[in-house]
């Protein structure tokens, strides 16, 4: 059948699921977490990228390029974070980094 | 189009298996090389959605750089990789529930929703109007007129980020016995010199009578 | 051909106590470092005193013969919107008389006071009160507006708050006080919302303003009920009046007021203070005549405090105690005979009884001085030999009191129980019983309390609480006053025996208060008709010889001469004949009990439980600490949120997607 602007949605959505099971899944392992996230992103950037197509509206993809930026940046962030972590606590179990518990 | 729609199923079922080995894989490597697949293959929809740019700078910044970052530090931090998966499949009933639900209602509303199948006629007709079509080119006249604040911006973002990084990691070698130039013009006098009063002479220790033990022979 | 009257002349009468008792008040007490010695005090009162009675006669004179007037503001102090706040002066035959009666009491207990508080420390600060006092009641009788009379009226009560309680290191004087404060609030109540009304419904303070207005309120209905406006301002007003006159059942302040001084218990609470509420409701005339009501609940309550106070200073065995239920009665009569429409007879009766009950209040001193401060009567007797003066002018005082014809009491009562005889108001025939059975019952007290004292067997030894004082030795013989004593006696009984008979014909039957006080002849004739009947002061005595309050005056002396003189055991045998009567009279019909046991309690009670409940379980707890609490408790269950785990965070933000999606899909 002809694709339409649901299927790259519905697309999108099925990453971000995936991507939320693996935030709540992974609790051991902070990385899988960071990778999760940007799957996360990916999902939202195909989003975007369907937009602009169907719409035939080219600021979609600046979007995404402004995502792809601030992405990568985090990313570089998050891992710097995940590096100091691993310095002080020799392990990187997420189920450990619950200090902030009221 | 057939081809187009074969094309679309087939990326896409890569895409999602690679996902989910993204989030299962036992080794965080194999993890990320599994992203590394998802990558390429959400960068060939792209392409079949006429986003050639995008796709590319995809797979030049994403792949190339994030992804070796990635790669970097899962190999630098030695992660004990057993007690890493302790639990992991105990919490998969719930979190499976909850995905498919999310993922199954939202494509219900969306696949009802969004009924478009056609790219707009304008944009086809103005393409073919101007001759050769480049979506890099039209990137590029809207980036550098409408957005150009938006672009000094995100150079911004990324200049912050390379500090912070930096600013975050950083550790100084342990057997340098260089002195910031602030600590030293912050020293002050008593830091570094103590007065002791003491008076120029004594009278003499009476002297020790024989016979008594003295200190240890030599 | 009609006056004016000087301005600074009253401004004078006014404040030249207040000049006395302040410069005394400050300067001789230990307030302002005791600079002045009694001497100078008293002399100073005394001349502030005299000053204002003698402008006040002079007053009273051109008022009397050269027909003068006044009424002016003198000073506005304060203006709110419409309303305005005034002192000013209203000088007619009505205010003329109370200025005349005031002042002159006054200086009387002024050079009194010289002689009966000799011993006592707190000197100074007596005149500074009493002339206070004077100043406060001149203020109040020569208001020309509600407000300066209201002022008037606290500040009496204040200073008699302050005067009952003089001997503040006595529990049971401190205890007075209150009470005569507390009550006098009740009936202040009363009045202050009297005077509410009538500024909202009028919109003014002034009397002549007021007046002016009242045919058109006497219209108007209470909003909200179907009672006649005017009757409910003047029920107020009437409130008040029987909070300060001492009617039924705010009466019982007074007896507890004789722990002052004798010389207070004479200017405050006989003459001067306790008239205050007759003067306001005769001042108050074209008022009151406009509701019918009003007059009827005046002519009961007033019915009711003349008969059954007068049964009460039967039992009394404190001299003081039987003159001040005998004023209770009297006050009784006077409220009668403003309920008969009879403002005149009681202004009258207020005048004349200001005379004799000063006097009697004042011998009474005398006697307690004469026999070394003991005031029980049963422990007095024969002193008529010792102390000659108190003796004469106490006789012609009960002469007066208990009505005896030619004597000023008799013409002001005879005619009390005339008018109210022509009343046509529904409760005029209680009222008409009340009065002439109160007749027999002062005659009997009066003369009881006379025989016990003055007469019989000397019984100052039997006395078991007597105490010895070194400056008297072993127990002396009771000696007469000295004469800042006897003088005062002698000067209030020459107007108890005369001034009836000179004045009766100009003052009920003549112009004197036209203008002052406003009778509704049509509707309530008993002026008319006691105009009628009159003929002069001679034939009305000759007529009194043949009335029945003559007879039972002369039974009521006869019986108590039997009872106290001839037969003295017999007394003792009729109270155990009728224990149960006798001990309600000996506890005042138990209101004293009901004031301190049901509604003292009451309040306190109420205090109590608004106090528990409402603000420590209410306010406090529910409200104050149950915020709180609440806070806490959903905080605490909140916190439970904060797992400090980011999956969990992760997952409930997904959650909540799903449910706004759900219901976005749903709707």
């Amino acid at each position: 059948m002809t694709l339409t602007l649901g299927h790259f949605l519905s697309l999108g959505a099925m990453l971000f699921a995936l991507s939320v099971i693996g935030i709540f899944l992974n609790r051991k392992n902070l990385i899988i977490l960071l990778m999760a996230i940007e799957l996360m992103l990916l999902a939202v950037n195909m989003n975007f990228v369907a937009f602009s197509y169907y719409l035939g509206d080219m600021h979609g993809q600046i979007f995404v390029f402004f995502i792809l930026t601030v992405a990568a940046a985090e990313s570089a962030i998050g891992l710097a974070i995940l590096v100091q972590l691993f310095r002080n606590k020799s392990n990187i179990n997420v189920d450990e980094l619950n200090t902030l518990k009221g | 189009m057939d081809l187009k729609a074969g094309l679309f199923y087939a990326f896409s079922a890569i895409l999602l298996f690679a996902a989910f080995r993204v989030v299962t894989a036992r080794n965080p490597v194999h993890a990320a090389l599994y992203l590394v697949l998802s990558f390429f293959q959400a960068a060939m929809i792209w392409m079949l959605l006429k986003a050639e740019f995008l796709a590319i700078v995809l797979v030049l910044v994403y792949v190339g750089a994030v992804m070796v970052l990635f790669l970097f530090v899962v190999m630098m931090l030695d992660i004990n990789i057993d007690s890493a998966r302790q639990g992991f499949w105990r919490h998969f009933p719930l979190a499976g529930a909850v995905g498919a639900l999310i993922a199954l209602e939202m494509a219900a509303v969306l696949m009802g929703g969004f009924r478009i199948s056609e790219e707009p006629k304008a944009v086809a007709v103005a393409g073919q109007a101007a001759g050769q079509v480049s979506n890099t080119r039209d990137l590029g006249i809207l980036l550098y007129s409408e957005y150009v604040y938006p672009v000094q911006i995100a150079a911004v973002i990324l200049l912050v980020a390379i500090i912070a990084a930096i600013a975050l990691t950083l550790r100084e070698r342990k057997d340098s016995k260089h002195i910031g130039a602030s600590e030293q013009i912050r020293v002050k006098a008593g830091d570094r010199l103590r007065l002791v009063k003491l008076d120029a002479t004594r009278p003499a220790p009476p002297p020790v009578a024989d016979g008594a033990p003295t200190e240890e022979k030599p | 051909m009609s006056q004016s009257l000087s301005a600074s002349v009253l401004l004078t009468i006014a404040l030249a106590p207040l000049v006395g008792a302040v410069v005394t008040g400050v300067f001789g007490t230990a307030f302002g470092g005791n600079r002045i010695g009694r001497v100078a005090c008293h002399s100073l009162a005394i001349a502030g005193v005299l000053l204002a009675f003698v402008l006040s006669a002079h007053t009273l004179w051109r008022v009397a013969v050269a027909d003068a007037h006044f009424n002016q503001t003198i000073y506005t102090w304060m203006v709110l919107g419409n309303l305005k706040m005034e002192i000013g002066f209203l000088v007619d035959g009505l205010s003329a008389m109370m200025m005349c009666v005031v002042t002159f009491v006054s200086l009387m207990v002024h050079i009194y006071t010289v002689g009966y508080m000799r011993d006592d420390d707190g000197y100074n600060r007596f005149f500074a009160y009493i002339s206070l006092f004077t100043f406060s009641m001149l203020m109040l009788v020569m208001s020309n507006n509600l407000l300066q009379l209201f002022f008037g009226w606290e500040a009496v009560g204040l200073v008699s708050y302050l005067l009952i309680g003089f001997w503040f290191k006595r529990p049971t004087a401190i205890f007075a006080n209150m009470k005569a404060f507390l009550v006098n609030r009740v009936g202040d109540f009363g009045f202050i919302l009297g005077i509410g009304l009538i500024v909202a419904f009028a919109g003014t303070l002034n009397y002549t303003e007021v007046f002016a207005k009242a045919p058109e309120l006497a219209k108007l209905a209470f909003p909200g009920t179907s009672w006649l406006l005017i009757t409910v301002i003047c029920i107020c007003l009437f409130i008040g009046a029987m909070g300060k006159s001492a009617q039924f059942p705010l009466h019982v302040w007074l007896p507890d007021s004789m722990e002052g001084p004798t010389p207070i218990s004479a200017l405050i609470h006989a003459a001067t203070m306790v008239t205050a509420g007759i003067f306001m409701v005769a001042r108050m005339s074209p008022l009151f005549e406009f509701s019918d009501t009003a007059l009827g609940f005046i002519l009961v309550i007033g019915a009711i405090t003349a008969l059954f106070m007068g049964f009460l200073g039967i039992i009394q065995n404190d001299i003081k105690r039987v003159v001040a239920y005998s004023t209770l009665s009297q006050l009784g009569y006077m409220t009668v005979a403003l309920g008969a429409s009879a403002y005149s007879v009681a202004v009258f009766h207020l005048m004349t009884h200001a005379f004799f009950k000063a006097l009697l209040f004042l011998a009474a001193g005398s006697v307690i001085m004469g026999v070394h401060h003991n005031q029980d009567i049963r422990w007095m007797g024969g002193l008529r030999k010792y102390m000659p003066i108190t003796w004469i002018t106490a006789l012609l005082g009960s002469l007066a009191l208990i009505g005896t014809p030619l004597f000023a009491g008799f013409y002001s009562k005879d005619s009390i129980i005339e008018a109210v005889h022509f009343s046509n108001l529904p409760g005029a025939g209680f009222a008409y019983f009340a009065v002439l059975a109160g007749v027999f019952v002062t005659a009997f007290y009066s003369f009881r309390m006379y025989f016990l004292v003055f007469h019989g067997k000397e019984r100052f030894d039997q006395n078991p609480d007597a105490h010895h004082d070194e400056q008297h030795g072993a127990q002396h013989a009771p000696h007469e006053s000295p004469w800042v004593v006897t003088v005062p006696l002698v000067l209030l009984a020459i107007p108890s025996v005369v001034i009836g008979f000179l004045t009766v014909q100009p003052m009920l039957h003549g112009d004197f208060f036209k203008g002052a006080i406003v009778v509704n002849a049509a509707i309530h004739p008993a002026m008319t008709e006691l105009g009628k009947i009159f003929q002069g002061p001679l034939a009305m005595a000759l007529h009194g010889l043949t009335t029945a309050p003559f007879w039972l005056a002369v039974a009521g002396v006869a019986c108590a001469y039997y009872l106290y003189l001839v037969n003295p055991a017999l007394p003792a045998a009729i109270k155990a004949r009728v224990m149960p009567l006798y001990t309600l009279l000996e506890n005042k019909y138990y209101l004293d009990w009901f004031n301190e046991n049901v509604l003292a309690r009451g309040a306190r009670a109420l205090g109590f439980g608004l106090w528990k409940g409402g603000d420590e379980a209410l306010i406090d707890g529910t409200l104050v600490n149950g915020s709180w609490k609440l806070v806490a408790l959903v905080s605490g269950v909140v916190r439970r949120f904060q797992t400090g785990y980011l999956y969990h965070y992760a997952l409930w933000m997904i959650l909540g997607v799903f449910v706004l999606m759900t219901y976005f899909v749903w709707r």
